[in-house]
């Protein structure tokens, strides 16, 4: 899932300073899952609004609460059409791409991140999120023993681990696995190491982020 | 083979070699870099010149090897993959050759994230094994990584790195022997404290055939303290200092440390000329370059060619 984190109510305040009307928007999948940004949040976000408005001595905001499915697909957002119409602005407890689907949907409306998007994880146990995936678009997991040494080695290694890694953790981080010393453990425990003896030739980032945002399009489905 | 550089013909006679290392200055002060050349000129076979060390803004090392070449010293260009792409990094490989730098060492590098300025982006576009094979297939092939041909090949010596203290332990030699077929013609290891440890490492590498194969300059560094061997020992990647080496630097009086640690490592090099696969010593005199002569000739490796 998309796994991201609600804004420093300092900086939600200031980026909603301009409105007096809005509508906090929550997204009920991926950001729900990670306590970002699903109903319970919304409620609580608006409450939270409401008492720095007090406390500062400033008009109290007008929030309107709702949470959609899933923000990031039109089917669902169209029910937030009326809501959105009838405020000044958007708070989207959404990930980016929940943010920016309601901005294409809504040219007038002005919308605002309520959240800092971070990656593509897993729920580790309850309440730790580890980053698994960076959407690279051309999966090698099937040779890494299913664990991706673009995300999680922090040099994105592709031909074995660098000389940092010690007792299993990163160089960078003494809490962080080492992904090779993982990918080395498992592929052992598989009767796969010899996958890591070949040269591995250096990736192309075309279909990842260098090659300038990607579209997908699957004709057979296209009505 | 004219271009073939001093690095080069030392190893390739079967003498023991020697090299040192010079970390260009955190400025644009070519004098900093001359001093340096002055003090170990003459007493070492080639010198590393680091690349942005510890992440850390530096002035380059293509030109502090050009200001080295011009001192008289034969350099040996340090280039780590976090800086730069693939694209930048073979221009600067071109570059460099046009100035006259005929030995390379391929590195990953460490992670911004221990230098000055950790909020950088990285880059990381290959890894250390990608530019290994690129220099390579620019030197032998003529063509660089799209295959197109060059104009003229940068023939340059290829070194690489080995840790033998990072884990895990057993799958380094396996990627020692991938760095070797990817184009390695030398090995610079990583500081060593713990000789039982290396020459373990040394005989699974001898065992698979390995030291035939590449040349492995054995890394030291002298100890000025006993802080500064317990410094490594925490905060820097990747190095194993063992404790009765601590206990060592701290069993005699401070003003006497430097002393000792200069000991240790004279000790350290005697035992590494005496173990097979052993082609040489890499001395990493990290700011205290004014050391590496006074090592070197104790050490009885003296007249350097
Ligand atoms: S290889 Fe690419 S797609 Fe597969 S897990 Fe890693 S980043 Fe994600
Ligand atoms: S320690 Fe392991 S995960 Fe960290 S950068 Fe090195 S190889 Fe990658």
């Amino acid at each position: 899932m998309i796994v991201g984190e609600q804004k420093p109510i300092a900086e939600i305040m200031e980026i909603i300073e301009p409105y007096k009307k809005i509508l906090i928007l929550g997204c009920g999948t991926c950001v729900k899952t990670c306590f970002a940004g699903g109903e319970d949040e919304v409620a609580v976000l608006a409450s939270t609004i409401r008492l720095v408005c007090k406390k500062d001595g400033k008009e109290i905001k007008k929030i309107t609460e709702q949470t959609v499915e899933r923000q990031c697909e039109n089917e669902f957002i169209q029910e937030a059409s009326q809501n959105i119409s009838q405020n000044e602005a958007v708070l989207s407890l959404a990930c980016g791409a929940g943010v920016q689907a309601i901005a294409k949907r809504f040219p007038k409306a002005p919308v605002l991140p309520g959240i800092n998007t971070t990656f593509i994880g897993i729920q580790e146990k309850h309440g730790i999120f580890t980053e698994e995936c960076q959407g690279c678009g051309d999966c090698k997991l099937g040779r890494f023993g299913a664990i991706c040494p673009i995300t999680r080695c922090s040099k994105k290694l592709l031909n074995g681990p660098c000389g940092g890694s010690q007792k299993g953790k990163c160089e960078v981080n003494a809490n962080t696995d080492c992904a090779w010393q993982l990918i080395i453990d498992r592929l052992t425990d598989l009767g796969q190491l010899n996958n890591l003896i070949d040269y591995i030739p250096p990736k192309n980032w075309q279909s990842s982020i260098s090659g300038g945002p990607r579209t997908l399009i699957r004709e057979d489905h296209i009505v | 083979m004219t271009n073939i550089s001093n690095l080069q013909k030392v190893l390739k006679e079967g003498k023991f070699a020697v090299t040192a290392e010079c970390g260009p200055p955190r400025g644009a002060n070519t004098a900093v870099v001359n001093k340096k050349a002055g003090l170990i000129k003459g007493f070492v076979d080639a010198v590393n010149v680091t690349d942005n060390q510890t992440a850390i803004v530096r002035m380059s090392s293509i030109a502090a090897c050009s200001h080295l070449i011009q001192a008289g010293c034969e350099p040996i260009m340090q280039m780590v993959v976090r800086d730069r792409n693939r694209i930048a990094l073979q221009s600067d490989i071109l570059g460099a050759w046009s100035l006259g730098i005929k030995n390379i060492l391929c590195l990953s590098g460490d992670h911004q994230t221990f230098g000055s300025q950790p909020d950088a982006l990285n880059v990381f576009d290959i890894d250390s094994m990608h530019l290994i094979r690129t220099v390579k297939n620019m030197r032998d092939e003529g063509k660089d990584m799209s295959g197109f041909n060059l104009d003229e090949p940068p023939r340059m010596f290829i070194g690489a790195a080995a840790n033998p203290f990072a884990d895990p332990f057993e799958y380094r030699v396996i990627r020692l022997a991938k760095k070797i077929d990817a184009g390695a013609d030398f090995i610079q290891t990583q500081c060593i404290y713990n000789m039982d440890r290396f020459k373990k490492w040394i005989r699974l590498a001898d065992d698979e055939g390995l030291t035939d194969k590449v040349h492995i300059l054995a890394g030291v560094t002298p100890l000025k303290s006993a802080g500064m061997a317990k410094y490594m020992k925490n905060k820097v990647a990747g190095m194993d200092v063992p404790d009765s080496v601590i206990k060592r630097m701290e069993s005699v009086p401070k003003e006497k440390a430097s002393e000792e640690g200069i000991k240790i490592c004279l000790e350290t090099i005697a035992e590494l000329r005496e173990i097979k696969g052993v082609h040489g010593i890499h001395l990493m005199a990290i700011e205290w370059e004014e050391k590496v002569a006074e090592i070197v000739k104790n050490a009885g490796l003296m007249p350097r060619s």
